[in-house]
């Protein structure tokens, strides 16, 4: 009882407070963005603010997008999906060797296959009752292993042949901007309109917020949580495809580590990692802040690439920290 | 089911039991609720005012006995088929969304959508601002929900769970943690619903709504219903004594009477709290303990008596006041600090704050004392196995072993090994928040011997209980508490249980809560005017 | 309120004795049959060379295991640990000019730093321990390849390539630093105040900051111990392979060493710490993956055979919870 009292006196209290930081930690990322966009157009002129790089910027961003854009749900939902790395990885081994048997093969088994690890991951977690971070840790685990297994220890890699059609999903164009981007951007709408303007989207919110409300508001959710985590094994494997169509093959090593960097993206957007609240166009803000750093420090040259990690984990850092700041009183 | 004749019973318990464990959580209790009636449901802790509602909306089903729904037997399987066939629930705490708006918690799964299946927004604010209307409450309904007052947070679950089909209404507690305006809008609601023909179960510990605002009242004590009746033939004190009073079916158990240790009213007071004060909570409230003395503090549930006691032990952050302990002052916010000093506390809530059920018993009771049975920071076996072995059979705990899990012991043993755990710490004050609640009548009577012995021993102890017997026999003094301030203190013969509840009962007249009901309402029927 | 619905009975006594059972060893089972199968169908698996390499190899999860159980017991977790470790081969190969034992010195302390960090971050910030961690696993690792330029470097130094490759009495020294760390870290989970009041707070968190725990300093100094543990273990790997690797040394090893401890029987939801379990855990995860590989099932396997392992034994405790 002391405990709800003393909530309501500190939001009460700090109601302004409150909204002034919480638009600072939404909007911030997107700030950072742009400052850092300016600053580098300054600094390097042409060099970074030419049509050609900054469309670099957005194609490198594709891919990490489309899967942040299923990583908001998954921890807005107030879970986390640590498999995603190696559902890309998967998806685009499966695609090449799919490729063998055509085009549809090349789509359908990826995203198939991947759905269903997705779908493994949201039944164990949502039926089971397991941690999502054991869950998706195990799944990590097993469909990187899946992906050595269809390549032969990775050691065989997959080449798409150049007259597969599924080649243009990576390497087409539409009006001078490529597939990834054009999809990626889609996800983006899709992902906030259903986020913001669809029942799923706020049922994943509530139950993020309050599992325990949501279930006595009658939400079901269990149906939601598994539809998390196939959306975002869905949306890996979709990423996965892009890479194998852009590369022309399809290799079980990459995407080590991409869950991490999905989660910073979301993070630094503003989701909140304790879930209840997040922002698609915070994700975007993140994703794109990524890898514009990263852009920026090739730029610089003499810092090394791996500067961006550093930077990740700072940004993190203080992104938490404020997002612990504004949620202290949930706690008490 | 709407052909009911208007003054039939809505809802209808009828002897309902409840076992848990073989604890008998509700015995045989029945109950009877007439549409446009404010039934007040009151009770101290474990009374069993919970379980019964959560027999109500489907959480539990009732081992005996049957619940009959505009006259026919229900049995609810979960509490979402309860709310679809009408009854709506207010639980104490907010259940919902805070970080989402309020119009989309307002109409969570059944948002308004447009022809593409996407919710329309416009509606669904409209809709929501509409819903709100009625209840006085004007705000952004774009805003979350947790930047608002808990007033109006209140207001959003109870227009959310009442659609215009219920026909039952239960709060749980609804006021305990508004402010005085927001408690005066609830009222209206709550008059609003009556008049609206609807039936409301209104669970509170606070006299004055009881009596404001509730047509009938039904006690509950120790899982059995000891009155039901109209809330106009019936006192303040009657109330309290049927909530607190002696039961008659314990009267035989054993007991010691231990009042009277020999304590020197001269001597300095080992403990002394002045002004303990924290807005809406504790008003400078101040208690002094001296060395062989048992202090009782009286209080209805919500009277701030588990508050103070976590003031004294530094765990309630406090606006203002100090906590001495041989003249020393305790430092504030920190339990290590109160422990250091020679305070102990066992907690009110033995599972969530008490036990720690992975461990075993012998590593429960030394918790607190490791660092006085250690060198060096590396723990002595001797020495922890001696003192458990001694506090062991002298609170004769009963346990397979030592090393048995407490989680696996019953709840009188889960209290004592909390006892045991703070007696290692040869503490000079113990603070005992209702240490004898929800445990059987062997362990009570024996915690009870033992606080008496403790006391003869030179401890100076402050007694919580939900039992005004306990208190009134186990103390030497009892301070009263109301509403967050100490009210009263009676010492030997005044120490008596109609004493305490005449304190208890009279009618608040400081407090500004009171004051704004005062003005807006016909004056509280309060025939009895206390001390 | 809710005192009189608590009381604790075991409903279904049998069923929750069997979970109790399988959870409590079903490890060294496992342990036992995978030694007897090897024995059977191994060639050479008894063999004094091999046995050395399984226990050599086990060494890095094992140590960091072991750490990895006290923060679990807490009721936290450490996802930094891998790159702890690359940040202690960087600065290993960074300071090697100084000496071997100022370089270790160096490792050490760099690695108990980050610990610090995450401590403050958990305890401190009350930020929850797997973000906290997240966010040092993704900067430390960037930390790592920065210190390092992001390049392989060759380590040479006889002092590290004895603690690498030498034996005592034909036990190698990393073996023999792993059950020194092992014997410790068992000491001071049941010898200690500090092992008490680890699981204490993992048991109850409220319950033991009222019974006079200090929370704060306990969970600060554990985070500390499980990051220079980590870095004991980067100092190790380095040595063995003579070369520092910051990109790929630690990779995905709080993976195992969760999974070790997980399946070593100590419950992801604290309040108990398992130190012959964990060992038990990382042994029978090695020999997976040693067993399938001998047997010419490829590396793939022993990853989904693990996945599946992780599962069965969360889902073996989430069953026993329930019970």
């Amino acid at each position: 009882m002391t405990a709800m009292a003393t909530a309501g006196d500190v939001g009460r209290a700090s109601g302004r407070r409150e909204r002034v930081a919480a638009r600072l930690q939404q909007g911030g990322a997107l700030v950072v963005v742009v400052v850092v966009t300016l600053v580098a157009s300054l600094l390097f002129g042409g060099r970074f603010a030419s049509v050609d790089n900054l469309l670099g910027i957005l194609e490198a961003s594709s891919f990490l997008g489309i899967v942040a854009v299923g990583m908001t749900f998954v921890i807005i939902g107030g879970g986390i999906d640590l498999s995603v790395g190696s559902l890309l990885a998967l998806s685009a081994v499966l695609a090449a060797f799919g490729s063998q048997f055509g085009s549809v093969v090349a789509v359908a088994l990826p995203l198939g296959v991947c759905g269903l690890i997705g779908l493994v991951n949201g039944l164990l977690i949502a039926r089971a009752r397991l941690a999502p971070f054991i869950v998706t840790l195990a799944t990590l685990l097993f469909a990187r292993g899946l992906a050595f297994a269809v390549s032969d220890e990775g050691n065989t890699i997959f080449r798409i042949d150049p007259d597969q059609a599924v080649i243009a999903l990576g390497q087409g164009s539409i009006a001078g901007i490529r597939i990834p981007i054009l999809l990626a951007g889609l996800a983006f709408v899709a992902g906030w309109v259903v986020l913001n303007r669809a029942r799923y989207g706020t049922a994943v919110a509530a139950i993020g917020g309050n599992e325990e409300a949501a279930r006595l508001m009658g939400l079901p959710i269990a149906r939601v949580k598994a539809a998390m985590y196939v959306t975002s094994g869905l949306l890996a494997g979709l990423a996965g495809l892009l890479v194998a169509a852009r590369s022309s093959s399809g290799q079980s090593t990459i995407g080590v580590g991409l869950e991490l960097q999905a989660i910073a993206a979301v993070v630094i957007g503003g989701t909140l990692l304790t879930g209840g609240f997040g922002s698609i166009a915070g994700t975007l803000a993140g994703v794109l802040l990524l890898n514009v750093i990263n852009n920026v420090i090739n730029q610089v040259g003499t810092l090394s690439s791996y500067f961006q990690q550093v930077v990740s984990g700072v940004f993190l850092i203080v992104v938490v920290l404020v997002q612990r700041y504004l949620t202290r009183e949930q706690r008490l | 089911m709407t052909t009911a004749a208007p003054a039939a019973v809505v809802l209808d318990v009828r002897e309902v039991s409840k076992h848990f464990a073989g604890v008998l959580a509700l015995d045989r209790v029945s109950m009877e609720l007439r549409p446009g009636e404010v039934h007040a449901l009151v009770g101290e802790n474990g009374a069993g005012k919970s379980t019964l509602i959560k027999v109500l909306t489907g959480v539990h089903q009732p081992d005996e006995g049957e619940v009959r729904y505009g006259g026919e037997p229900v049995s609810f399987a979960r509490p979402l088929d309860a709310q679809a066939a009408g009854i709506a629930t207010i639980y104490q705490e907010v259940n919902l969304v805070p970080l989402l708006s309020v119009a989309r918690n307002l109409l969570l799964g059944r948002e308004p959508t447009n022809a593409l299946g996407l919710i329309d927004q416009r509606r669904m604010n409209r809709i929501a601002r509409e819903t709100l209307a009625p209840y006085g409450i004007d705000v952004d309904v774009r805003r979350p929900l947790r930047q608002l007052g808990l007033g109006i947070q209140q207001m959003v679950a109870i227009a959310r769970a009442i659609a215009a089909d219920h026909r039952v209404v239960i709060m749980d507690e609804p006021t305990s943690s508004l402010e005085p305006r927001e408690v005066e809008r609830l009222m209206q609601v709550v008059d609003r619903l009556r008049r609206d023909g609807v039936a409301v179960v209104y669970v509170s510990h606070r006299l004055d709504e009881v009596f404001r605002l509730c047509d009938r009242v039904t006690v509950l004590r120790d899982g059995r219903r000891v009155h039901s009746g109209p809330v106009a033939e019936i006192t303040r004190l009657e109330l309290v004594s049927k909530m607190l009073g002696r039961d008659l079916a314990d009267v035989a158990r054993a007991r010691t009477r231990f009042n009277e240790h020999s304590t020197d009213r001269a001597a300095e007071p080992v403990l002394r709290a002045s002004d303990l004060t924290r807005r809406h909570v504790l008003d400078h409230v101040s208690v002094e303990i001296r060395a062989g003395e048992v202090i009782g503090l009286a209080g209805l549930l919500g009277s701030g008596r588990t508050e103070t006691v976590k003031a004294i032990y530094g765990v309630l952050p406090l606006d203002s006041g100090a906590v001495e302990v041989g003249g020393g002052r305790v430092r504030a916010g920190s339990p290590r600090s109160a422990i250091a000093a020679g305070v102990a506390l066992i907690p009110e809530d033995r599972k969530a704050e008490g036990i720690i059920p992975t461990l075993s018993v012998r590593d429960n009771i030394v918790l607190a004392a490791l660092p006085r049975l250690s060198q060096a920071g590396f723990t002595s076996d001797r020495r922890q196995d001696a003192v458990v072995e001694r506090l062991m059979s002298r609170l004769r705990i009963k346990a397979s072993s030592p090393d048995q899990r407490v989680g696996e012991l019953s709840g009188g043993n889960q209290q004592k090994v909390l006892l045991a755990r703070m007696l290692c710490l040869d503490p000079r004050v113990l603070l005992l928040d209702d240490p004898t609640r929800g445990i059987d009548v062997g362990a009570k009577a024996e915690i009870q011997a033992l606080i008496s012995e403790l006391a003869d021993q030179g401890m100076g102890v402050l007694l919580i209980s939900s039992e005004l017997e306990e208190v009134v026999e186990g103390s030497d003094r009892v301070v009263v508490l109301r509403d967050g301030a100490v009210v009263g203190e009676l010492r030997g013969d005044e120490a008596t249980e109609d004493g305490v509840m005449a304190l208890i009962a009279a009618a608040a007249r400081e407090t500004g809560q009171t004051e704004l009901i005062d003005e807006t309402a016909a004056s509280p029927d309060g025939p009895d005017d206390g001390d | 309120m809710t005192a009189t619905e608590t009381a604790p009975a075991a409903q279904a006594p049998g069923r929750r004795r069997l979970l109790d059972l399988v959870a409590e060893n079903g490890v060294y089972v496992g342990l036992l049959l995978l030694i007897a199968f090897n024995l059977l169908f191994t060639r050479r698996f008894g063999e004094i060379d091999n046995i050395r390499l399984q226990f050599v190899q086990v060494v890095p999860v094992a140590i960091i295991a072991l750490g990895m159980a006290l923060v679990i017991g807490t009721r936290g977790i450490d996802l930094s640990v891998g790159s702890v470790m690359a940040i202690a081969s960087a600065l290993l190969a960074l300071y090697l000019g100084y000496g071997p034992v100022v370089a270790i010195a160096v490792a050490l302390l760099g690695g108990a730093v980050v610990g610090l960090v995450n401590g403050v971050l958990v305890s401190v910030a009350g930020v929850q321990p797997i973000v906290a961690t997240l966010a040092l696993l993704v900067g430390g690792r960037g930390l790592a390849l920065v210190l390092a330029r992001g390049r392989l470097t060759e380590v040479f130094d006889p002092t590290l390539a004895t603690i690498g490759s030498a034996r005592v009495f034909e036990v190698p020294i990393v073996v023999l630093i792993a059950l020194a760390v092992a014997v410790v870290i068992g000491i001071l989970v049941s010898r200690t105040t500090f092992g008490r009041y680890l699981v204490a707070i993992g048991g109850n968190a409220e319950a033991s900051v009222l019974a006079g725990v200090p929370v704060r300093r306990t969970l600060l100094t554990v985070y500390i111990l499980c990051a220079a543990l980590a870095a004991l273990a980067g100092v190790i790997q380095t040595a063995r392979l003579s070369a520092s690797d910051p990109s790929f040394v630690g990779n995905l090893i709080e993976l195992s060493a969760i999974t070790a401890v997980v399946v070593g029987g100590t419950p992801l939801s604290g309040g108990r710490i398992r130190i012959m379990g964990t060992l038990a855990g990382a042994m029978l995860m090695q020999l997976i993956a040693a067993t399938l590989i001998t047997h010419n099932l490829p590396d793939s396997a022993t990853r989904m055979v693990q996945a599946v392992i992780i599962v069965a034994a969360v889902l073996i405790q989430r069953q026993r919870g329930a019970a």
